[in-house]
Order: structure tokens, then sequence, then C-alpha cells
């Protein structure tokens, strides 16, 4: 505390103020479609413009720029150009302030601009004192969601361009999420032969520990619908409580385990144990696969201020990936399951030619061992 | 680089700040003090008035960029250059011969000596026979460290005018290029420059000291800038040149008499710090503070003519070795001074760096300056002026 007292004393020691070229401060906030600010203009260089000491007494009071505000702001406003993409953005004066920089006192004009639409990329036109001062510069602070940028702007620059990321970042990033999240489902075969095992016999139903065809499209639509809901419901539930931090497993135990629960939805279809459970089989294993999710997602770099956009998107993106794969699918199946053969061929020796691709990858991935060249996730 | 400027920019914005926008209590409270007198501010203003309602009648924007010159020198502020500029507007495009040489002086105050030579150029193509674009471009290639072509130069100003001012041009030259003692013989033994005004006659005093200076002769130097100061007109340049004398004498209590109420001026601001800094003075501190800010303002427009002075801060008051030495290179790359050598000799040296000073040394050798201050800083270097 003392030393900031000291330090601002010392800001204001009995000094004359120095002799400088012309800068003027220009500050803007930009939110969405709108920007505020303030812009410190040297009361020096508004005597120069306009002539403020009225009864030409050497000095500058208050009352005399107070009685001056409006031909200030209009002066001032009608020399700077805010541009939205094509549309212009209008500037209105709020007030009147004064401040204190190294060389004397500045009027400080607090405004507000209105755009015809979200700022994007801002185009600033500055033209103050130019014509007056060729060397006068107005020194630019532009802080908007993306950060915060400075400019020196000067009478060669005509109309320049600040990009702010804000705008894109939110509808960019989701989107770019969303894509992260389908294609880490296509590209994850175990979460998708997983999945399929456990809707292989959704077309099917067991009547007298026998396997025969689902009574009706309708039936096998809902059995699908209660398995993916099961499973949806469980991964989006563990990914979010993973990449928020909630819970941590080592990713050798979470890989294994997904391996593990593929062969046993394979083998689930070969000695079927849990036939009607399947959801319940779908939940619980789906926690397990939601969990090598996150560690996907974790790998992609949340936005910083927008982790839960991110994490929707991503959720999303796996959602959509799996109900296109769930969509060709199950058509493909029932038409298939109106065959005989469908039981032999599709459903047992599929889910076993399965289990022994799952068996090597858990092997694998339980033991660290590499025996297919085959990389997977 | 880029990266520094914006944090200067934020860093301006945040310090600037620490004192925070207000609204004045009262309408009485005087905010900003117009620092040019009353008379001298009414002739400027109606001058200005009859270039606005007489556009096209140049002798009057020619002479009104004159005067706003003449402030700024006298007052070391920088936007009367600016207005001046701004008011040959309309005759640089035509480049009008007059306007041209205001300019070159107007870029050469602000240390944009490319293009203030350009300008010369200009003049020169069009009327050789202009003795003052000589005159400036001597100036300007002496600054730059060109000394053959400073002397060309001079000689080509001496030929076109019968003015003693030609022989100051060629004995400051010829000085600075191996001829120390035979141009201060020469100068000092011109016992009356009666066709020099006064402007002149201050200007030829302060080059003398600087050459008794350079011979290591402190008394005769001492009294030509006491001279100056007596009779002359107080400019930063003649201000600045005899505290170094004093400074280097160990004299700053008398820097400190000479300079208290020059805290305008960056070079005055500086010297006065470093004699406060010797004598513990209790301005020292909100002195440093406002140089320190000073520069840093300057840095955030892209200003680059204060870097020789900003060198000497940063090693000699912020005991920055290292951010001297970058500065003092910098510098040197675009001045060349006695004090430009000096500061980077002497930043080399501080940070351990002899390497460093070797364009220096080179240079030294080449133009066969002598300087008293200067061959003492090289001797220590174990005597590499080869």
């Amino acid at each position: 505390m003392k030393t900031w007292i000291f330090l601002y004393l010392l800001c204001w020691s009995a000094l004359a103020f120095a002799h400088k070229p012309s800068d003027s401060y220009l500050s803007l906030q930009v939110e969405e479609d709108r920007a505020t600010g303030h812009w410190d203009i040297a009361l020096r260089d508004l005597d120069y413009a306009l002539g403020l000491d009225a009864n030409d007494d050497g000095a500058i009071t208050w009352g005399e720029v107070r009685s001056r505000e409006a031909e200030i702001a209009s002066y001032a406003l009608a020399r700077l150009a805010l541009q939205a993409g094509r549309g212009a953005c209008q500037l209105t004066a709020l007030g009147l302030r004064v401040d204190e920089h190294t060389d004397g006192h500045y009027a400080v004009l607090d405004f507000a601009a209105e755009c015809p639409q979200t700022i994007a990329s801002l185009g600033i036109g500055y033209r103050l004192f130019f014509d007056l001062d060729p060397q006068h510069r107005g020194l630019l602070r532009l802080a908007g969601k993306g950060g915060t940028q400075t400019a020196v702007l000067g009478p060669e620059e005509g109309l320049r361009q600040f990009e702010l990321a804000q705008a894109t970042n939110g509808m960019a990033a989701f989107k770019d999420f969303v894509r992260e999240g389908v294609w880490h489902i296509w590209m994850g075969y175990d979460h998708i032969l997983f999945l399929l095992s456990l809707l292989l016999p959704a077309v099917l139903s067991r009547q007298q520990g026998r396997w025969i065809q689902a009574a009706s499209f309708r039936l096998a639509f809902w059995d699908v619908v209660k398995v993916v809901t099961a499973f949806t419901l469980a991964h989006s539930v563990s990914l979010s409580l993973a990449t928020l931090g909630y819970v941590n497993l080592p990713s050798r135990w979470v890989e294994s385990a997904i391996a593990a629960s593929v062969v046993a939805a394979a083998i689930n279809n070969i000695l079927p144990l849990f036939h009607r459970r399947r959801p319940h089989l779908a939940f619980g294993f789906g926690l397990v696969h939601g969990l090598g999710f996150a560690s996907v997602l974790s790998d992609l770099a949340l936005p910083e201020g927008d982790r839960l956009l991110g994490l929707l998107g991503f959720n999303l993106g796996v959602e959509l990936g799996q109900l296109a794969i769930v969509g060709v699918f199950l058509p493909m199946a029932y038409g298939l399951s109106r065959h005989r053969f469908y039981e032999p061929a599709v459903l047992k020796a599929g889910s076993l030619a399965i289990a022994l691709l799952a068996s090597g990858w858990l092997l694998e991935r339980a033991l660290d061992w590499n025996l297919m060249a085959m990389a997977l996730p | 680089m880029k990266r520094n400027v914006s944090a200067l920019v934020l860093g301006l914005f945040a310090c600037m700040s620490s004192a925070e926008p207000y609204t004045p209590a009262n309408d009485g409270e005087v905010l900003e003090r117009i620092t040019v007198p009353g008379p001298e501010r009414r002739e400027l203003r109606s001058l200005r008035e009859e270039v606005r309602l007489h556009p096209e009648r140049r002798e009057l924007a020619i002479n009104l960029a004159r005067r706003y010159i003449q402030q700024g020198r006298k007052d070391a502020d920088p936007r009367y250059y600016g207005y001046a500029e701004a008011v040959l507007g309309p005759w640089l495009a035509n480049e009008d011969e007059e306007a041209l040489i205001l300019r070159a002086a107007i870029r050469q105050n602000r240390h944009d000596f490319a293009r203030a030579l350009a300008d010369l150029d200009t003049v020169r193509r069009q009327n050789p026979r202009l003795g003052q674009a000589w005159l400036y471009r001597a100036a300007i290639l002496e600054v730059q460290g060109d000394y053959s072509g400073a002397i060309q130069a001079c000689l080509a100003f001496a030929r076109l005018t019968a003015s003693s001012a030609g022989t100051v041009c060629l004995e400051s030259a010829l000085s600075l290029a191996g001829q120390a003692q035979s141009a201060y013989q020469k100068l000092s033994g011109m016992a009356a420059m009666a066709d020099l005004d006064p402007e002149q006659l201050g200007w030829t005093r302060v080059i003398l000291g600087e050459m008794a200076e350079r011979l290591n002769l402190a008394e005769e130097a001492e009294a030509w800038y006491r001279q100056a100061l007596k009779a002359g007109p107080r400019n930063i340049y003649l201000l600045s040149t005899y505290a170094d004398f004093l400074l280097d004498r160990n004299r700053p209590a008398e820097v400190v008499d000479l300079l208290e109420d020059e805290t305008r001026a960056d070079p005055l601001l500086l010297r006065l710090s470093l004699a406060e800094k010797r004598l513990n003075h209790p301005r020292y501190l909100g002195h440093f503070e406002a140089l320190k800010a000073r520069f840093a303002a300057s840095r955030a427009r892209g200003d680059t003519s204060h870097q020789g002075d900003e060198a000497r801060f940063a090693l000699c008051l912020e005991g920055n070795p290292q951010q001297a030495l970058k500065l003092a290179l910098v510098n040197w790359s675009v001045q060349r001074e006695p004090r430009d050598a000096r500061i980077l000799l002497e930043a080399a040296k501080a940070s351990g760096l002899s390497d460093a000073a070797q364009p220096v040394l080179e240079f030294l050798s080449r133009t066969r300056l002598e300087d008293a201050r200067l061959s003492k800083l090289v001797s220590n270097q174990g005597g590499q002026s080869s």
C-alpha cells in the first residue's frame, strides 16, 4: 500500500510536463456488435485545432473545455471511422472527462459504437490532426474476446483491419469438435465393434434358449434404441466427468477395459448370458468407453473460455457418428436377419471373429505387446 | 520487437491510468498552461489566420513555417515541427526550394537523416547555388560521421557565401577529420565574426567549446561555453554539451543549478538526473521515473531519435549495460557523433563485450578523429585502435 502511494506521488512530482510529439490514446473494447471506448486527446492539440482558451489568458480551464464539449466530440468522432464487415458503425459520444499523461492534460472522450453486424474484423480509419500535424499518431489499444492488440495509427495507413478472434471462435471451434467426435467414433473400431456386438442380436429375439427372428421391425428398432441410449448416456457422463477433471484413471487400464468390454459383448452373443440385460451391459461398459473418448479429447486442446462448448461439440459428434453407423446397420441387419443364415453366419461367426480380435487387443493393451500391425486407439 | 512495442503501449496505458480519468471538481480548475507567452502566441495565431485566408500566398506559409521551427527549437517542442510540416504541405508538393530546405531541417531534427538529405539533394539539383542546402547537408553528414562529405559540402557552401559561417562549417568538419589542433587555432584566432547573427555566434562558440574539449583544453572549453550561455539564446544543444562537460569534471551541483528548470526536454532531464543521482538529490527518483515514462512513450509511437540518450539512461541510471549496448549499437547505425561513439564504447566496456566496440574503433582509425574523452576509453580497451 505504502509503495503504491509512493509511486503514485512520484508520478505527480513537481515536474514540468515533457514536450513530446503529438499522440492520442484510443482505447476500444469490443463485444459482439458494439464497442465502447475512450479517446484521450491532448488539450494542447485540441486548443491548436479548435481554440479552447476562450479568454486568451494562456490557461485552459475545465470550464472552457466543458463549454466546448459537443464541438470537441463532433470534431474528434468525425475523424474516426469504425467498420464491421462492409457496414459503418455509428459513433455516439457519451461524455467528457480529463486525464494526465507525460506531456500534460488530455480530454478523455467516452464513446460507444453500434455496428451493423457482429464484429469479427474491425476496420479503423483514423485521421485526427494529420492535416494540422503530420507527426501526430494515434496509439490504439483494442480489446476483444481473443485478447488485446495494440497499434500505432499514422497518416499513411487509411483504413486498417484488425482481426478479432472472438466471433469466429465459438462457432468454428464447436464445429471442429463435432467433427473430431464423429471422426473418433468412426475410427474407433473398438467402440464400433462393442456397439455392433450388442446390436447384432437386436434383430433377433430369444425364446426358450433359441434364437428366432424378431417379431417385427418395431421391436428390433426399440431394442436398438434402448442399447444405444444406454451406451450414449454412459459414455457422455464419463466423458464429461473425465474431461472436467473429476475422474482420472490410468489410460492403460481404460484401454484394456474397453478391449475387455468388446470381448464380453461378443462372447455374450455366443453364450448368451445377458441378452435382456444388454442395455445394462451397454451402460456399464459405456462408462469405460467414455473415459477412452476423454483421453482423445484431452489431446485436442479445448478452447480456454469455452471448454464446455468444446466438450458438448465432441460429445455431439460422437453421437452423430454413432447414429450414422446404427442407421446404416439396422436396416441391413434386419434385412439379413430374415434369412436363416443370419444366426450362424453373422451372429455366431461374426461375434467369434470380434471376440478373437478384441482378445488380441486386450493382450496387447494389458501387457503392452504389439501383436498386430494395425495400430488402434 | 513488435511484442515489446505492444507491451510498451499496454504498459503506457496501464501506467498512465494509474492516474485515472476524472471529472474536475470546478470550472475554474486550470488543466493546461500554454507555455508560449502571450505576445508570441497572438503573433503565431494571426500569422496562421493569414495563411488560412490567403492559401495561395507562398511567402506567408514559408514565414509561418520558419516561425514554427524557431519556436520548436527554442522550446525543444516537437509539435511545432509538426505544425511547420503541415503548413508547408502544399508547397512541398510543388518542390518549392525553401519549403524543401525547411522540411530538411524538420527531418534532421527528427533524426530522419536519409530523408533530410534527399530533400536537400532535390534542392541542389534544382538550384546548385543555394548555400543553405549545402550548409545543412554538411551538418547532417557531420552527424553521420561522413567527414569527407561534410568537408566537400562546407567548401561548396564557403564558395557561395562571403560570411564567416563558411569558415566555421569547414573548420568544424576538419577538426573532426584529424586536424583538431590546426582547426581550433584557426577558428579561435578569428577575432571578430561580426557578420554572424547572435544565433550563429552562439553556435560557433559551442563548436569552439567542443573542439577545445576534444583537445583536452578544459579551461578554454569552459570559457567558450560560458560565453555562449551569457550572450546567446539558451538552446538545448548548448545546455546538453556544457552539462556533459561539467559531469565529466565531476561538478554535478553546477549541473543541477544549470538545468533545474529545464525538465521539459528529454536530453536535459537526462543530464539533470545524472547529476542528481551523484548528489543523492531528493528529486532524483521522480525524475528517473519521468524519464523512463518518456522513453517508453517515444518507443510506443515508434520514435527512434533518442536512442543515444536512452542508452545512457540504461547504462548510468538503470544499471543495465546489456540494454545500453543494444541501444547504443542501433543508435550508432543512425548517427556517429563523438558522443555516440562514447556511449557505445562505455556500454561495451560495462557489459564486458569489447568486441562490440569494434565498429567504433574502425571508425576512429579511419577518420582519425581526435577526442581526448574517447582516447581514454580506447586505451582502456588495450590499444586496439589498429
